[in-house]
């Protein structure tokens, strides 16, 4: 047997001194020797745990093995099967809790760095391959049609997925592009358009049709869809209603929610202003209140938009940041400044009623709380000022209620998700799906995708039953 | 994309597009507004909807040029595509039967109103309607309103046509007039709107403005466009665009308004040297 190689590839990216005044993407991506040498240290075990660990059951030592023997055309393939979407998740999966958790070489501190094939194997294809060489056979027509709402990832996989199986499917997309939170929400230097737009590109290819700017709940309901032409919907709207704080000042001009700052950003292209139309206030001091992904998302765009001081405002440590290790690191890096164990109390504006400053509590950790972390405590007393000129929220979302307000017999729980089977998506409604962050509220892409895979599977079955 | 089948400059500054959209003509209803992108660089801006017709699938929206995006949009032409056209959007107006509806319309949402007004008198309300303008050149759509009101007064502030003076004189003369009334919509620029509920507060008349913040989804995504109404904080865009007048802090939502004058004036700067058009 094979002495172990314990060296992960390491990724190339960008010089954080350059990187952190540029919107290009930070990680430069595998060079095929990289690859290949990254490839070759996956001992291709029988139990196949890598799989097991994906939401979406990637044939992942299938792929890697034919990146070992040169084979790109068949990695593509056996990629492509299982998820339609590889450029985006081979960025913004978080393989470190799935598929590089489970590998047989995590035990050993070294897991194969499958995300970042996938990237090199799907960035391959892009490069390479005519998009129509890697289509699947045309399926036998079905006769049904299927609506999905929402081109985010639950919608793209379900529509994808339900297309292969010979289904007639029409994605309707609410803003004026197709990608939902890929598009609006992650920036450009993490998740590059092109590659979304060539994705969503591919799924049209499959023959889903797309039509934007189509409101569900006000231009057509839900029900509309049903009594017309549609067998079956699936609903992937996701949570895209933003939490604000409800503290006082949170209205004052320069406070924005972070669904607002990266829609006007990565949507809108405001670091593109005044080329692009749609503006966006560059602060000097910004803080971004919150730990996620999101935040991190935020306080980077503010950074490469031109601000001084970028704070990451959190209420409890820095072992209980829910973003991603990689993307905390990547902002240490870029010069963010966390201020952990720190809450806002009020918003301070001047007489023109722009924000300058915010009055925050220092905060200890007691008890765990339902979260399991340990609950954040108000130091009474402790209240201190930090000057800002800008400042994003970056609490959360819950989803939009537009489409369970104007549909009969949907159920939602306190939260707004909407109620659906954990294994098939399948709602109280009849003919009705859902799956996302709808269901779960503000989650990952890959949990997204895999939702979608599980609610078409279910549509599908009961299309044919 | 979505083609405009008719331009008709109303006054100079002023026009309407008749745009194609037969889904959103079919779901159109009073009060209800649009959003729109004129091409790939282009901000998202809502219109409120003038008219519509579902029959000819069409969706007639009214606009002053101010900023870039209503600049450019005026020199498109009948035949020419707008890139999208997003709606209706925002909850409709509420029509019922009140008794009597004073209608009142500044500048250029004269084209706000009708629809309304039309609505609130089908629905067998008499309607008393006020538009105003500046000046006369401004005026558009006086026959057509008078067409669905029971009565129609005009003012100009300079006094250029008809009674001289600001919509809320003869607001105020209705309601400390002999006649009741019962419901007042006030719709136009926001000072407008707030001196039209302030003088019906004092007589306790339900009024209700439509207000008109930034937005840039015009869907419930951003939190943009949200305003303060009776102390709570809502969203225009779907918890809107009408609120009770009386319950709205005017001051936020002036401020709320002018958070990119900065970025306006530099936008439309550009787009004149560019565009080699200079005013």
């Amino acid at each position: 047997m094979p002495k172990l190689n314990l060296n992960r590839e390491p990724m190339p990216r960008q010089d954080p001194k350059i990187r952190s005044k540029n919107f290009n993407e930070v990680a430069l991506g595998y060079s095929a020797e990289q690859a290949q040498a990254e490839a070759n240290r996956c001992i291709q075990c029988p139990k196949r745990s890598c799989t097991e660990g994906c939401p979406v059951e990637v044939d992942i030592p299938g792929f890697i093995n034919a990146i070992r023997e040169g084979d790109m055309p068949e990695a593509v393939k056996l990629l492509k099967d299982k998820n339609s979407l590889p450029g985006i998740c081979g960025r913004v999966c978080p393989q470190e809790t799935q598929c590089e958790a489970t590998c047989s070489l995590a035990k050993k501190d070294a897991p194969i760095a499958i995300g970042r094939l996938e990237r090199f194997v799907a960035d391959w294809e892009r490069a390479n391959m005519q998009s129509a060489s890697s289509l699947p056979a045309q399926p036998a027509p079905s006769g049904k049609q299927v609506a999905v709402v929402g081109s985010g990832p639950a919608g793209l996989t379900a529509a994808a997925d339900l297309v292969k199986l010979g289904h007639s499917v029409t994605i309707f997309e609410a803003l004026h592009v197709a990608g939902g939170v890929l598009m609006y929400g992650i920036p450009e230097f993490r998740l590059p358009k092109d590659i979304v737009q060539a994705e969503v590109d591919y799924v049209a290819s499959l023959g889903v049709k797309v039509e934007l700017d189509s409101v569900i709940g006000k231009l057509v309901t839900l029900d509309e869809l049903l009594n017309n032409d549609y067998h079956a919907v699936f609903l992937g709207t996701g949570a895209g209603l933003p939490m604000f704080l409800n503290i006082p000042g949170e209205n004052l001009n320069g406070i924005y929610s972070a669904n607002e700052f990266l829609t006007r950003v990565n949507l809108m292209k405001a670091y593109r202003f005044p080329e692009y139309d749609t503006p966006v206030k560059v602060g000097r001091k910004v803080a971004v209140i919150g730990g996620g992904n999101v935040a991190m998302d935020s306080a980077r765009c503010a950074l490469r938009l031109g601000a001084d001081e970028v704070y990451i405002v959190y209420r409890r440590s820095e072992v209980e940041l829910p973003a991603r290790r990689e993307e905390v690191e990547n902002a240490q890096e870029e010069g963010i400044e966390f201020k952990l164990l720190t809450n806002p109390k009020r918003m301070l504006g001047n007489e023109q009623n722009w924000v300058v400053g915010m009055e925050c509590y220092e905060m200890e950790l007691g008890e765990p709380d339902d979260s399991g972390r340990r609950r954040p405590i108000v130091k009474e007393g402790s209240e201190f000022i930090i000057d800002v000129d800008v400042v994003i929220v970056a609490l959360g979302t819950t989803p939009n209620p537009l489409i369970a307000s104007t549909t009969d017999g949907l159920e939602t729980t306190r939260w707004g998700t909407v109620v659906a089977d954990e294994e098939t998506g399948k709602t109280v409604k009849s003919q009705v799906w859902a799956g996302g962050d709808i269901v779960t509220g503000a989650a990952t892409v890959i949990s997204a995708m895999g939702a979608g895979k599980r609610a078409a599977a279910s549509i599908d079955e009961y299309l044919r039953g | 994309m979505y083609k405009i089948l008719l331009k008709q400059d109303l006054v100079p500054n002023i026009h309407l597009f008749k745009v194609a959209a037969p889904a959103v003509a079919k779901k159109a209803q009073p009060g209800q507004f649009v959003v729109i992108r004129i091409d790939e660089k282009g901000e998202r801006i809502p219109l409120t909807i003038a008219d519509w017709d579902e029959g000819e699938g069409s969706v007639t929206i009214v606009f002053m040029e101010v900023g870039t995006t209503t600049h450019k949009l005026a020199l498109l032409q009948t035949g020419d595509f707008i890139t999208d056209f997003i709606g209706p959007l925002g909850l409709p107006t509420h029509i019922d039967e009140f008794g009597t509806v004073v209608c009142v319309a500044g500048g250029f949402a004269v084209a706000t109103i009708m629809p309304i007004a039309r609505a609130m008198r089908a629905k067998g309300n008499q309607v008393i309607s006020i538009m105003g303008a500046r000046n006369k050149e401004l005026l558009f759509w006086e026959e057509e309103l008078r067409r669905v009101s029971d009565q129609l007064i005009v003012t100009t502030d300079d006094g250029s046509y008809a009674r001289k003076g600001l919509v809320t004189e003869p607001l105020k003369e209705l309601l400390e007039g002999d006649g009741k009334v019962d419901r007042v919509i006030a719709i136009g620029p926001s000072i407008m709107m707030k001196f039209c509920s302030k003088t019906t507060e004092p007589f306790g008349v339900k009024t209700v403005v439509s207000l008109n913040p930034i937005m840039v989804d015009g869907t419930g995504m951003c939190g943009c466009c949200r305003v303060s109404v009776g102390g709570e904080t809502k969203f225009a865009c779907v918890d809107g665009p009408d609120f009770d007048g009386h319950q709205v802090d005017w001051d936020l939502l002036f401020a709320r308004q002018r958070i990119y004058l900065d970025e306006e004036k530099c936008s439309f700067e550009q787009w004149q040297s560019q565009s080699g058009i200079l005013k």
